[in-house]
């Protein structure tokens, strides 16, 4: 079934807070192999300006795709998720997520299209705080693989 | 200008531990059953983790852990994960395209395993150190 390309522009109510934790940063920065001191430290990211350990580049998608279920599991929309492959993926930051952080995910529907039987999807998140200052937007196209 | 190549070692103990710290718990990147059942040659690499290799890559250029203010990828290729104790490679090397008056430096980033390519259009916007 093709995606909907009515569903372009739109936006999905904000997502539950997300509580960013100093020892998931620690855990994510560890299972990359990021040793930093900013990422382990709260001294190190302090010396940055930052209130607390912060984040590597790609963390936000660990909050993102969890947020993102919104978007595929909406059955109006018809993403059949076990043929979903990931397409392409861009951040643009206001400043790196940081330990205290709660986070609120608020997702838009950029672009819908089928081309040579597959389906792609551009998925918006603006991560911001809850206080509404923005941390992080986050973009995913995801290909939804045709029928073989 | 180009960047020092850097080198990422993956096994099959990285994938494990990406997929609990990231909470992505695909069984295509933990089992080979599932992996070649959907027609994969085996287990491959979280797409995200091979980005978060290279955003390790850029941060360590930017000579700073804060220093990304852009940075997108788009995923061409799996990368193929043996199960052995050596795994395979990923060589991740950088272009300096553009620095800007506003003190930004832009990057084009290519990340190749066994010789092929498996990202296209990498490019990261990076602060210049202060």
């Amino acid at each position: 079934m093709p995606l909907d390309p009515s569903f372009v522009g739109r936006t999905y109510p904000p997502t539950a807070p997300y509580q960013v934790g100093r020892e998931k940063i620690r855990e994510f920065a560890t299972a990359i192999g990021a040793t930093d001191p900013a990422y382990h430290d709260p001294e190190a990211a302090r010396a940055l300006g930052h209130s607390d350990v912060i984040a590597p580049p790609t963390f936000p998608f660990v909050v993102t795709m969890a947020a993102n279920r919104q978007i595929i599991e909406d059955p109006a929309l018809g993403v059949d998720y076990s043929r979903v492959v990931h397409g392409d993926q861009r951040f643009a930051y206001t400043r790196p997520v940081a330990a205290g952080d709660e986070l609120v995910c608020t997702n838009t529907i950029e672009d819908v299209n089928t081309r040579g039987g597959h389906g792609f999807l551009t998925t918006r998140t603006d991560v911001n705080t809850v206080a509404g200052e923005p941390v992080v937007a986050v973009w995913s196209k995801l290909v939804v693989r045709g029928e073989a | 200008m180009e960047l020092p190549t850097k080198t990422f070692r993956v096994t099959r103990a990285d994938l494990v531990r990406y997929a609990g710290a990231s909470g992505d718990f695909n069984p295509i990147h933990w089992s080979d059953r599932v992996a070649t059942k959907v027609g994969l040659p085996g287990v491959i690499a979280h797409g995200m983790f091979t980005m978060a290799l290279v955003g390790r890559a850029v941060t360590e250029w930017a000579g700073s852990p804060d220093a990304v203010v852009e940075y997108g990828v788009r995923f061409t290729r799996p990368v193929v994960v043996p199960d052995d104790d050596q795994g395979t490679e990923i060589e991740v090397t950088a272009k300096v395209r553009e620095v800007t008056e506003e003190g930004l430096t832009r990057l084009d980033v290519s990340a190749t395993c066994l010789g092929e390519k498996v990202l296209a259009q990498a490019r990261a916007t990076i602060r210049t150190a202060r």
